[in-house]
């Protein structure tokens, strides 16, 4: 699955790990994290993100 | 003669920052001790200048270099972080020293181009491992994302041995002396634990992440120049890394914090019953009240400490103001906290103390026992329910203690 990066801060969602702590499970997709979500590290929404290469 | 003069770090590197004697607040941080923003000039075939201070305080700066080399021979500047602190004099450093290049972060770039728009051209962008042959030395770079802004990074000179690491290890302590050896180990412990508490907590699993990869990088370091404070020379910088591990772990401390606001004493009066009930349990207490201490104070106290009760009136159908001014402080910064609760007197409706209890539920703060509330004035029966309810939390702090 797609990986993508954080613009802001380069943080990387990995749709293998999710984000648990943020009620993310493993295995989410990226495009079924809820648009809430926001990024861990700094905060930044989910349209800061783009595909990681 | 100038007036400000140039000091010498190493045989090639010279101090050329500001002293902000008078600095007593920094984004909400009262600095009782001023502060410095220091830059570093590299003699090299390429003069490079790292970091830059303040706007105000761009002559000051500019006075430095030029009591070592005419200002317009430099030839690379470094922006390690592009807080205004560091970059305010960058823009015209860039146009009046003339300088080929500027190096930074992708972030860095972003920043800076969103800060000073078209002002900042020949720009180029590095990344953790990038190096740049300045003749002699070379500069390597290290991204420390987060730490603590997206673009912040850190430059590793040869040669020197001098990690430039920006705001990391660094104080707000202004001073005449540029070097750690020649202050205090208390004062440096105390402002570095201020600044550590104020400007980095949140980060302190990113800050362990960074302490765990350094040895990997094989960085061979004689000294560690932050952007603010003294400089750490002759391996001083083992303390102040160790020191940094300690703060970021936030293992739970045997102390309790009881933090309060109180209208007409009756709050105070439980603060100090709940603190004997703590001391009781043999746990050793601060009393803190927020009209006489700031968040920046109350927030170094509190980092670290294993019990957290925080007591609040009831005003308007709200917690104290300035409850709501240190739980939003306290909410960015997440300090971890092992056992916490809520307190406080009200007259009729009572939310305050439900208030901070949600506060601190938010911050994952485990709070053992239901908030304390008290109308009005607490008489006897009233003062003991605060004595056993303070020396419950701090058993309850012994026991997660035991368990580790």
């Amino acid at each position: 699955m797609q990986k993508y990066e954080c613009d802001v801060c380069g943080y990387i969602y990995d749709p293998a790990k999710g984000d648990p702590d943020n009620g993310v499970k493993p295995g989410t997709a990226w495009e079924d994290v809820p648009a809430t979500w926001v990024c861990p590290d700094c905060g930044a929404g989910k349209q800061d993100f783009s595909p990681a290469q | 003669m100038a007036n400000f003069q140039a000091v010498q770090v190493t045989g090639n590197v010279w101090w050329v920052g500001a002293i902000d004697w008078h600095l007593r607040e920094f984004h909400g941080y009262r600095t009782s001790r001023g502060s410095t923003y220091n830059a570093f000039l590299i003699i090299d075939e390429k003069v490079t200048l790292i970091d830059t201070v303040k706007a105000p305080f761009f002559e000051e700066m500019r006075e430095r270099i030029a009591s070592v080399i005419d200002p317009e021979k430099i030839d690379y500047i470094v922006s390690n972080h592009a807080e205004m602190d560091h970059s305010g004099a960058l823009a015209r450093a860039m146009q009046e020293f003339k300088a080929e290049k500027l190096f930074c972060s992708l972030q860095g770039e972003r920043a800076l181009k969103a800060h000073f728009h078209d002002r900042l051209p020949a720009l180029e962008v590095v990344k953790t491992g990038d190096s740049i042959k300045l003749g002699k030395n070379d500069l390597t770079f290290v991204e420390t994302k987060m730490l603590h802004w997206p673009d912040s990074m850190v430059s590793y000179l040869s040669g020197e041995k001098i990690l430039f690491s920006q705001d990391a290890f660094g104080m707000h302590l202004a001073g005449s002396q540029r070097f750690a050896d020649e202050y205090a180990k208390s004062l440096l412990y105390e402002e570095a634990r201020k600044y550590f508490a104020n400007i980095l907590l949140l980060q302190s699993a990113k800050i362990i992440d960074l302490l765990n990869t350094l040895p990997s990088l094989n960085l061979d370091i004689d000294m560690v120049a932050p952007d603010h404070g003294p400089i750490w020379r002759n391996g001083e910088h083992a303390w102040i890394i160790d020191l940094y591990r300690q703060f970021a772990e936030q293992q739970p401390e045997k102390r309790a914090v009881v933090l309060f606001d109180t209208m007409w004493h009756s709050t105070e009066a439980m603060a100090n019953a709940i603190a004997d009930g703590i001391i009781g349990a043999g746990v050793p207490v601060e009393v803190i009240s927020l009209h006489s201490c700031e968040r920046s104070e109350v927030i170094t106290r509190i980092m670290g400490a294993g019990v957290l009760a925080v007591g609040t009136p009831t005003i308007n159908n709200n917690m104290y103001p300035s409850l709501g001014d240190m739980l939003v402080y306290m909410r960015g910064l997440k300090p971890q906290i092992a056992v916490g609760g809520a307190f406080g007197s009200f007259g009729w409706s009572g939310e305050g103390a439900k208030q901070v209890a949600e506060a601190l539920s938010n911050m994952q703060i485990e709070q053992p026992l239901p908030p304390l509330a008290v109308k009005y004035v607490p008489d006897v029966a009233a003062l003991e329910s605060c004595r056993n309810w303070g020396k419950t939390l701090a058993e309850k702090l012994l026991e997660k203690i035991n368990n580790q």
